[in-house]
């Protein structure tokens, strides 16, 4: 598939964008992985049409007629966003999410929303109220969640580019099991205008794209200060230039790893990681054994810390002023209560009830500081292995594209897959999921790379690295 | 410490959530065994630790008190569930 640079190249050098728009506008409408809830095609065609005007006057647009896929909980003007969730079921957004206007003022073209987890609340695209997304390569198999759909619709080739969010891995897991490239800006890079709130704390906007350079570029056009977003970094914004060698950066790199992450993976996903490795020692680069010895925690740290935020982010979903109102309700606390049990599904009670448990009297010392100030420990244990390197290399999920169902039934078995991917949003950390070969059966294997806050730039560098060591 | 189903009627009217009988218990089967796990963070020793709020080192960040564009209430409003010109309609709040 054509890469996202390549595509715009051609529109500025005048290649129709309407073309390329009614290509992926077709692929979109023949998606049969469920990957694609609605096709915004009159939208798509007005905004290549606005690209191809603008070319014409002689502009130059970084993302030239590039479709784009925006995940279900990213908000654009006058269309609808429901975080495929039958609370928000026909909810139509007044604004766009400034993450995706900033790429469309770039010449990037919305073309079609894709499924995904009910309000980011899942780790293999399973809770959507619009059903399940299946794997790209094996319809049996989910794709990764909470981002499943934007994953697999870069991987079907439906758009060079996709928008997803990540709150505990929900961008980067789905990106290993599809086998693309998928990035967590540092907490603060992109602003979150516009991203229907899960984990305010946690969450952050990034790029799913074919390749490393694609996904830099993304982040390049949509990441620095926003007014409307406070927690936004007022901070210049890495250039989306890589080196022309992707080895170069390698040469004298110092890759962390955690010798801990070996132990519970897939033997061939541990396989891959160690020829990671041997590779980047070959390339010139020097392996430096960290630790994160509070990492362990991540997971029950993240499940006070997320569902308490999700509980109270999730309280404004009442029936009242948009989404589902349940009927015949006889007073307004009913309304309440009737709306939300029949608007959420039981992953997202699940959660809204463990954080109103965390957060309530007498146990909000117990949980919520306490999950705190573990959280403080995790941010210490990479400020340390920061310190002697500069970005840890390991798994992103432990195993390959588990089957359908397989874990839908065992909520704390769900949570777990994303034990590698957790910490780096409770330090607010980039980190970035790299195709790295594939299991036996074929299934793709992500490999991931962390950095230090606000590394984002130099962790691209050296993922080109790995990733030109994986081809 | 086990979660009774009374704990989780009681959590249930905090987060306004209409759980019916077998709901909660449900409910209370599944959050015993997430709080189970949980309960693992209690072998931490953070006596001292500063509990983090913000990870990118942001305080009080403020922004000129100053009137700014708002959104369409016709765009905002058109997605009431029930309207009354500019006012959004709910049942009766105060029993007379």
């Amino acid at each position: 598939m054509t890469t996202a640079r390549a595509l715009a190249a051609q529109v500025n050098a005048g290649a129709s964008a309407a073309a390329a728009v009614e290509q992926s506008l077709a692929r979109a409408q023949g998606d049969t992985l469920n990957a694609i809830i609605r096709v915004h095609a009159d939208h798509a065609r007005a905004q290549a049409a606005s690209v191809d005007a603008r070319v014409r006057a002689g502009e130059r647009l970084p993302l030239a007629g590039v479709p784009l896929v925006i995940k279900d909980n990213l908000l654009l003007a006058g269309a609808e966003s429901s975080a495929c969730s039958r609370i928000l079921a026909g909810f139509r957004s007044p604004y766009t999410a400034t993450a995706v206007a900033r790429l469309e003022s770039a010449g990037a073209v919305v073309v079609a929303t894709a499924n995904m987890d009910e309000f980011a609340m899942g780790s293999s695209n399973e809770t959507s109220c619009h059903g399940p997304v299946k794997h790209p390569k094996d319809p049996t198999r989910i794709p990764g969640g909470s981002s499943g759909g934007s994953a697999a619709a870069v991987a079907a080739g439906i758009a060079p580019l996709a928008l997803g969010t990540d709150t505990g891995g929900s961008i980067r897991q789905p990106a290993s099991l599809c086998g693309v490239v998928g990035m967590k800006p540092s907490y603060g890079r992109v602003s979150r205008y516009g991203a229907i709130a899960f984990g305010s704390s946690l969450d952050q906007i990034g790029p799913f794209a074919a390749d490393v350079a694609d996904a830099a570029l993304a982040l390049a056009v949509m990441a620095g200060h926003d007014g409307n977003d406070s927690t936004s970094a007022q901070r210049p914004v890495d250039s989306a230039e890589l080196p022309a060698d992707p080895l170069a950066a390698l040469r004298g790199a110092r890759i962390g790893y955690v010798a801990a992450h070996e132990a519970g993976l897939a033997e061939d996903v541990r396989a891959r990681l160690e020829l990671a490795k041997r590779r980047l020692v070959e390339a010139g680069a020097t392996l430096v054994p960290v630790t994160l010895p509070h990492e362990r925690y991540a997971v029950a740290v993240y499940y006070v810390i997320a569902t308490g935020e999700a509980a109270s982010n999730l309280a404004r979903f009442d029936g009242v002023r948009y989404g589902h109102r349940a009927e015949g309700a006889k007073d307004l606390g009913e309304v309440y209560a009737r709306s939300r049990v029949e608007g959420f599904g039981p992953e997202v009670q699940r959660r809204i009830m463990l954080g109103t448990y965390v957060l309530s009297t007498g146990y909000y010392d117990a949980y919520y500081k306490k999950a705190q100030q573990v959280r403080r420990r995790i941010c210490d244990d990479f400020a340390g292995a920061f310190a002697a390197c500069d970005a840890i290399l390991g798994p992103v999920s432990p195993t390959t594209a588990f089957k359908a169902g397989e874990k839908l039934s065992d909520p704390l078995q769900m949570y777990l897959s994303d034990i590698f991917t957790i910490a780096a949003n409770l330090a607010g950390v980039p980190a970035v999921s790299v195709p790295f070969g594939a299991d036996r059966n074929g299934l793709p294997i992500g490999l991931q790379l962390q950095a230090p806050l606000w590394a984002d730039g130099r962790m691209f560098a050296l993922a080109a690295g790995i990733e030109a060591l994986g081809r | 410490m086990a979660i009774t189903e009374k704990d989780v009627r009681h959590l249930a009217k905090l987060a306004s959530l209409g759980l019916d009988d077998a709901g909660v218990a449900r409910m209370a089967r599944e959050l015993e065994a997430i709080v189970g796990y949980v309960n693992q963070l209690s072998e931490v020793d953070t006596t001292g630790v500063e509990p983090v709020a913000n990870v990118s080192g942001l305080a009080n960040v403020t922004r000129p008190d100053a009137a700014g564009p708002m959104l369409a209430i016709d765009a905002v409003l058109a997605n009431a569930p029930a309207r009354n010109q500019n006012a959004i309609l709910v049942p009766k709040v105060v029993e007379r």
